[in-house]
């Protein structure tokens, strides 16, 4: 019988590949805006685990809000990497230091 | 014994794709790995009853945001032999951190507060229970706040997505509403006599 437990496991272990890919990949924002992506991957699918575990339908609502904010972050981000792209011709993480002061 | 098959399936293929988004050095590649990683996690979630979150990830995330990252991917042109070489410098801090948390959270979940005994075994809904139908009966009665600022977050990404990319060209010609509509008569049309 497969528990809550070994959803969580699975959770946990997107997550920590999520947060590993932000420090292993450093240059490109492609990639981190990806992970991230895998990191609410993995709360969406606790959301959903303890939704169906406790019988609560709240869950699902919240996973449907984070599948919302997750959009809009990368349709912003997206747009930000276009536009400092036109300007710097790069899509480097070391390049994104204008703002250093 | 056919839902703990199928969770091994998916649960093993979707942490197997997680991989290769993280290890892969190609973004494109690792587009197409997050992809399959969602579409094994919608598996999961069918198999945890949320049939309606399960297509809309499918519908939302691949069809909608992974297919904008390949727009993006293909539209830049990167640079693809400076990302070649992994960059190591950070791997030591990373993989400490994210061990730590792996062993936080598989500890967390393992320690018995979440087994099955102590939360009341559940097995699934029947088959009259349609689950679109409930989320939607809670989401537009209970959650309607939500809802709406939801939507309303959607609207400013979307503006805001718009305007950041939004570029106008020196070089073109653009209609200027303003001057069209403050032209009078008298600018635009001169008398001429013509000599018969």
């Amino acid at each position: 019988m497969i528990g809550l437990s070994d959803y969580l496991i699975v959770a946990a272990c997107l997550f920590s590949l999520g947060v590993i890919g932000l420090f292993l990949n450093r240059r490109n924002v492609i990639t981190i805006l990806m992970c991230i992506e895998l990191i609410l991957l993995a709360v969406n699918l606790n959301f959903v685990a303890f939704s169906h575990y406790l019988n609560d339908l709240a869950g699902q609502i919240f996973v449907f809000f984070v599948l919302t904010v997750a959009a809009s972050e990368v349709a912003v981000g997206l747009a930000i990497l276009v536009a400092f792209y036109r300007t710097r011709r790069s899509i480097d993480v070391d390049d994104i230091n204008t703002l250093q002061g | 014994m056919l839902e703990a098959g199928f969770f091994y399936l998916f649960a093993g293929l979707a942490v197997l794709s997680g991989a290769g988004v993280v290890l892969v050095r190609n973004t494109m590649y690792s587009v197409l790995w997050l992809i399959f990683c969602f579409f094994n996690s919608a598996g999961l979630f069918f198999l945890l009853d949320a049939e309606f979150i399960g297509i809309v990830l499918i519908l939302i995330y691949v069809g909608a945001v992974m297919v904008l990252f390949m727009f993006v991917i293909m539209m830049l042109e990167v640079n693809r032999e400076k990302y070649k070489e992994m960059s190591l410098q950070y791997l030591p801090a990373g993989a400490m951190i994210a061990i730590i948390l792996l062993i936080e959270f598989i500890g967390a979940s393992a320690s018995g507060v979440f087994n099955t005994e102590t939360i009341a075994a559940v097995g699934h809904l029947g088959k009259d229970v349609n689950n679109t139908v409930e989320i939607g009966k809670i989401l537009y009665t209970q959650y309607l706040l939500g809802f709406e600022i939801a939507a309303i977050i959607l609207l400013v990404a979307l503006v805001g997505a718009i305007v950041l990319t939004l570029r106008t060209r020196k070089d073109a010609k653009y209609q200027n509403m303003t001057k069209q509509v403050k032209t009078r008569r008298e600018d635009r049309v001169r008398k001429v006599r013509l000599e018969s």
